[in-house]
């Protein structure tokens, strides 16, 4: 049976196949934009992650005849709060909580609503108007004021901010998720697969999952700047972290009083916060073009 | 080969003589409701098809674009749930004495689309060890299976089998397609417009890969194609659906030699020669198929038929005998006593293939 059309194409095949994924990766790296955000936002990370172990001064450490110094000040490169504190400490610390609660609750909510999203898109009929409905209800309030309705219910602290900003992104993935998985079931490899007497849950498993990752991935790295927002907003509000913790949004909350004296130091959180979430919208924008197969 | 034993192609049950797969009286119905207060419409699919494929056959089911020939394929596969009708499979009615699960054993499909059927993120082997898996095949032996499989529809699997569907040509996919569906050792291969979408050369090679297939592994195809010279190529048989019904039925050379409905001469008046002499100078039938949620009372082909006459929108024909072997008919014009000035009475043993 020796096909002479597909011979040609048989030539080319003998290189291994890299998969899906590999492409991706490959189209991202060729991308400089998106491969900047990524070096900034890993260093960081980094930075947060071992903000003891760098040798800076101790974040709660102030000193009452040093506040507020400008930026360049011997012994402060970035500056004291209105406290006295190192900014510079205070800003590499505070990337721990402000990433943290910029992240995880868009990890809970991808997890929780792309499982949600797959079952009503895949199932549709009762399940998805009973799961859709839900998620609409939740769409009736802006996402800031229900993310300050719920923390306000549930009482300030770290794990109810945690908790609330979940909520809050639940509803937009499973509505991402659904529409996508729409989409995929139509297509006629679900047909075939459930015509191979494959269950629901198989399906779901290994046809529908990995076909609709991949845009609620890039849907939900778009959310992180969002929440990160959110969660600087919550903490500007008494709701999120409390003082003296190190957080961006605390720690601009709190330099507020010192915009007239010190502005450049002042803005410093704010810069992390716009810093982070841009790269993060970079980076999702990257990837989404890097997935596009026709590219 | 005993890794394949885990699965084999269903036991015979009624022998030769028991049609693999008889449908009565098939229908499907879509509502259309287009307004929360109007009356809801309803499109006719399909609407009361009968027809039974003997084993070993290969029948064909033609017909324009909406007349119901995927949906039919998608009824009996069980992928949409019927209004009514009684689809047996070796004489076990499926429902009550067969399974479905048991059923998509037994019947598998090939899709048009030879990409979007095939799932772009797994590989080519897992594709096809897909419906064995499900089946409670070890993962070793349906790989095993797998790449039996791919040497089967002649590709090399130390070529093939970790590829991506986006990687191949499209008679490469239509290949993986066809193994996929042969996976689970069925007895009836659905082949839905299984070739429309390849080239005429490729088109070929797979064509001769089904019949090599056909042989080798004793199975019966029930071919849908809009292509007329592909179904008299590959098929035994052949029906001809118009909005839903068949209106001919019939072995394929006196399907050609001697139609009897006009939907069918039409049809096959339609066919582009490649005889320069035999140019075809208008369209023998103009317009397209009527509006299938208000399909034409009576006959529902009347309404572009030459031959139509008073009682063709009165009432609807049945199939009837044309006096041809297994030819059946639904027109007037066959029928004697119908009142249709050119109905002629059925040709007494007439010598078909003769």
């Amino acid at each position: 049976m020796s096909v002479l059309a597909d011979d040609l194409i048989d030539l080319a095949a003998t290189r291994k196949s890299r998969g899906y994924w590999g492409n991706v990766g490959r189209r991202l790296l060729r991308d400089p934009v998106s491969m900047i955000c990524a070096a900034i936002l890993l260093l960081i990370a980094l930075a947060a992650v071992f903000a003891p172990y760098l040798g800076l001064a101790d974040p709660y450490l102030g000193s009452m005849i040093r506040r507020l110094r400008p930026i360049g000040t011997a012994g402060y490169p970035l500056g004291t709060d209105e406290l006295g504190r190192d900014m510079l400490t205070r800003l590499v610390h505070g990337g721990r909580l402000s990433l943290l609660i910029g992240l995880l609750p868009v990890v809970f909510a991808f997890f929780i609503g792309t499982t949600l999203g797959i079952i009503a898109g895949y199932l549709g009929g009762v399940v998805n108007q009973l799961i859709m409905r839900t998620v609409d209800v939740f769409y009736a309030f802006p996402s800031v004021l229900l993310a300050i309705a719920i923390s306000g219910a549930l009482g300030g602290g770290l794990l109810n901010s945690l908790l609330s900003l979940t909520i809050v992104f639940i509803p937009p993935i499973v509505r991402v998720a659904e529409s996508v998985t729409t989409g995929v079931r139509s297509l006629d490899f679900v047909d075939a697969a459930r015509a191979s007497g494959a269950g629901a849950l198989t399906i779901m498993r290994v046809h529908i999952l990995g076909n609709v990752l991949g845009p609620i991935f890039v849907y939900a790295t778009s959310l992180i700047s969002v929440c990160m927002i959110l969660a600087a907003g919550l903490s500007f509000l008494g709701l999120g972290t409390k003082p003296p913790e190190p957080e961006w949004g605390l720690m601009l909350n709190t330099l507020r009083t010192a915009i007239y004296v010190n502005p450049w130091v002042a803005a410093l959180p704010g810069v992390m916060i716009f810093t982070v979430s841009i790269c993060f919208n970079l980076l999702s924008d990257g990837m989404r073009s890097a997935m596009d197969v026709r590219n | 080969m005993s890794e394949i034993d885990a699965l084999k192609p269903a036991a015979d049950i009624g022998g030769p003589c028991q049609p693999l797969l008889t449908v009565e009286g098939l229908s499907k119905h879509f509502a259309l409701n287009a307004s929360l207060f109007g009356k809801a419409s309803v499109v006719r699919a399909v609407d009361d098809v009968s027809f039974s494929v003997a084993k070993g056959e290969v029948l064909g089911i033609v017909g324009e674009s909406g007349c119901g020939k995927s949906t039919t394929a998608r009824l009996i596969i069980g992928l949409m749930p019927s209004d009514a009708g009684k689809i047996l499979f070796d004489g076990e009615p499926v429902g009550p004495v067969l399974s479905l699960s048991e059923l998509r054993q037994r019947v598998q499909m090939v899709f048009q689309d030879s990409y979007a059927s095939l799932n772009p993120r797994l590989t080519i082997e897992d594709t096809i060890a897909f419906g064995p898996k499900v089946h409670g095949v070890a993962p070793p032996q349906a790989r095993a299976r797998a790449h039996d499989l791919l040497r089967k529809v002649g590709l090399d699997p130390a070529l093939f089998a970790d590829r991506y569907p986006h990687e191949l040509s499209g008679g490469q996919r239509q290949r993986i397609n066809i193994a996929r569906a042969l996976a689970l050792a069925p007895r009836l291969v659905i082949l839905d417009e299984a070739v429309s979408a390849l080239d005429k050369s490729v088109e070929a090679q797979v064509l001769n890969l089904l019949i090599d297939l056909k042989e080798e592994f004793g199975l019966t195809y029930l071919f849908i194609s809009h292509d007329l010279n592909v179904v008299r190529f590959i098929s035994d048989r052949v029906i001809v659906m118009y909005l839903g019904e068949i209106v001919e039925s019939g072995p394929v050379e006196a399907l050609w030699t001697d139609a009897r409905h006009p939907y069918t001469r039409a049809l096959l008046a339609a066919m582009p020669s490649l005889d320069p002499d035999n140019r075809t100078q208008e369209a023998p039938i103009s317009g397209d198929p009527p509006n299938p949620i208000d399909p034409p009372p009576g006959c529902r082909f009347h309404t572009r038929c030459a031959h139509a006459e008073a009682i063709c929108s009165a009432r609807a024909p049945r199939l009837m005998a044309t006096g041809g072997e297994r030819h059946l008919a639904a027109c007037f014009m066959v029928d004697p006593g119908s009142g249709h000035s050119k109905a002629v009475a059925p040709k007494v043993k007439e010598t078909v293939n003769g």
